[in-house]
């Protein structure tokens, strides 16, 4: 079973996104380990070394997840965890932007996948089975 | 019906409590040295006398449960993974069974650690690391380097269950006495102590007081039960929950000041107590216990007096007294020297008072929790890290200074709310309790065999 951390990053308090991803990672098989809301990078990168996880899903719905982001590579890299799939998705930048220059911002900063607003979670669990079967 | 004798074999005394089956009432207590270098029984046999001679009606004795804390106590080293979860996971379990923990390692033991761990004194390690089917690299790289260091102590091994059956056969036909019991943390943030506090009191019962030339004095007293911080919080557990229909006290916390630490026990699930709270890190235990090392009467003076700057320190001196010294360092300093020196100038007294003081004010302000302010575009959301004890109904005070001291509620008053460290979440308003008899410890005691009496005499004698 695949274990895979989820939480909501930074000052951000959307409760009710996060429950619903859960549910659908559950059915799709995964071992969800639900870190909630208001979580920092640290909270992800302990959970994540504990459980061993392979991927971590970062949401951000308040428009400051750029900033939030910024470093969680660098970070899981000096916490020893070099191989961990990287997903964030929401509303993770200020004001509305051309979603292609966003994503391409989020890669540099070492995002494997990255989800504009409205996405299916189901479109991400697909893309997250395809990723961890390589 | 007759007497139920409670001992404690303290670092320094040996202390007696007699307890009155049939009446259901405190007898008495006495006291004498703890003789553990010559033979642990003269010292009980003294004490008898002592309480005999001044209870010459006391009925026969039936029965006999002893605690100790002597010679050093229990001592444990904490291994984890991550410092914040399993490491500190590991710790609690340790604290919770009464040990004293001067070691906690995170992460791959290096070889240094292994050194100090080497050189220390530690009577029992605790393994723990990675929740269950999480990582469990780092708890068998652990244990391969404990293996290879072979201590030639107990190992209890409380981590992740995939890893266990790999460490059960790397200990296995080596002369290393190990336990696997369940995980201390088997989810993220979870707290599971049980399972490894009563291994570790069952080795204590077994083996460690034997080595501390402790066990002698169960040919006189019967099995040694439980080290004596556990029986505190065994008794302090009784008084909050109550027992069938004896109403317990509700949430509380214990103040126990001794010559070398300050024990904080606490009852309560201490979750947060508005809306706008979120809750952050590892469960918290109901019954929780927290030793700081650094703050005490005598053995600890000196650490404690570094703490604190002259400035800090006259603020917690009664300014009553003029004889304030500034060569309070000095002063700590022979305190340290001669742990049995008891006051007996009124600076002195006033001296010992402001340790109390900063012992009890330092150690709530590490056991509570404490909110952070988190602002969000909803507005204001508070994180809080540890127990919200804002509501504590009770707080009690024992150990010597507090129990000998004729204002202790008034040192007492150190628990509750700070102004200059609001988001500290301590008390705001108790009532406050003072052990006046010293019988915590023995009630803990009573309280496996007749956890009734141990109550009723808990509600009658702390005051």
């Amino acid at each position: 079973m695949h274990t895979v951390i989820i939480g909501v990053i930074g000052a951000d308090v959307h409760a009710v996104g996060n429950k619903i991803i859960e549910h659908v990672l559950k059915d799709y098989g995964f071992n969800v380990v639900n870190i909630g809301v208001l979580s920092s990078q640290e909270d992800f990168i302990n959970a994540a070394i504990e459980t061993d996880a392979e991927a971590m899903l970062v949401s951000s719905l308040y428009g400051h997840g750029e900033m939030d982001c910024k470093y969680m590579r660098e970070n899981c890299e000096e916490a020893g965890l070099d191989n961990i799939l990287l997903y964030v998705g929401g509303n993770i930048v200020v004001g509305k932007q051309n979603f292609k220059d966003v994503e391409q911002r989020f890669k540099k900063m070492g995002f494997d996948r990255v989800y504009p607003p409205g996405s299916d979670i189901e479109k991400a669990c697909e893309d997250l089975l395809k990723d961890l079967s390589k | 019906m007759g007497t139920h004798l409670l001992v404690d074999f303290g670092s320094t005394y040996t202390k007696l409590t007699a307890v009155d089956l049939e009446k259901e009432t405190l007898i008495g207590s006495a006291r004498a040295m703890t003789t553990v270098k010559t033979d642990v029984i003269e010292g009980f046999n003294l004490a008898l006398e002592k309480l005999k001679n001044a209870h010459e009606m006391m009925p026969e004795i039936v029965q006999i449960s002893a605690c100790s804390s002597a010679a050093g106590g229990l001592k444990m080293a904490a291994i984890g993974l991550v410092e914040e979860l399993t490491a500190e996971a590991a710790k609690r379990a340790c604290l919770g069974a009464g040990a004293l923990v001067n070691h906690v390692f995170s992460h791959h033991l290096s070889k240094k650690e292994i050194k100090i761990l080497k050189s220390a004194d530690i009577d029992i390690i605790l393994l723990a690391g990675g929740t269950d089917g999480g990582n469990n690299e780092c708890i068998i790289h652990n244990a391969k380097r404990l293996k290879e260091a072979d201590l030639g102590v107990p190992i209890i091994v409380a981590g992740n269950k995939d890893a266990a059956d790999t460490i059960d056969e790397l200990f296995q036909n080596t002369n290393l006495e190990y336990y696997i019991v369940d995980n201390v943390m088997p989810k993220l943030k979870k707290l599971n102590v049980d399972d490894a506090k009563h291994i570790i009191r069952k080795i204590f019962i077994d083996k460690i007081i034997e080595g501390k030339g402790i066990k002698k004095a169960e040919q006189k007293t019967g099995e040694i039960i439980m080290p004596t911080p556990e029986a505190v919080l065994v008794a302090s557990e009784l008084l909050a929950k109550g027992h069938e229909e004896i109403e317990g006290l509700g949430e509380l916390m214990v103040i126990d000041i001794g010559g070398a630490t300050t024990d904080v026990h606490t009852i309560g699930e201490g979750t947060p107590k508005r809306m706008e709270v979120i809750l952050k890190g590892l469960q918290e235990p109901f019954a929780k216990r927290t030793v700081e090392g650094d703050l005490g009467m005598r053995y600890s003076a000196n650490a404690l007096v570094s703490l604190v700057s002259p400035f800090e320190f006259k603020q917690y001196y009664d300014t009553d007294h003029n004889g304030f010294n500034d060569n309070f360092k000095e002063h700590a300093q022979k305190l340290h020297d001669h742990v049995d020196y008891l006051p007996d100038t009124s600076e002195d007294e006033a001296f010992d008072e402001a340790l109390a003081r900063i012992c009890t004010d330092y150690s709530v302000s590490r056991h509570v929790g404490s909110v952070e302010v988190v602002y969000t575009p909803l507005g204001n959301m508070y994180y809080q890290t540890g127990k919200d004890l804002t509501d504590v109904q009770y707080v009690i005070g024992t150990g010597g200074v507090l129990i000998n001291h004729p204002d202790a509620k008034g040192i007492l008053k150190e628990v509750e709310q700070k102004s200059n460290r609001k988001l500290e979440l301590r008390p705001k308003h108790s009532q406050f309790l003072i052990d006046k008899e010293y019988i915590m410890a023995a009630m803990g005691l009573l309280a496996q065999k007749n956890p009734r009496l141990a109550l009723k005499l808990l509600k009658r004698h702390l005051t």
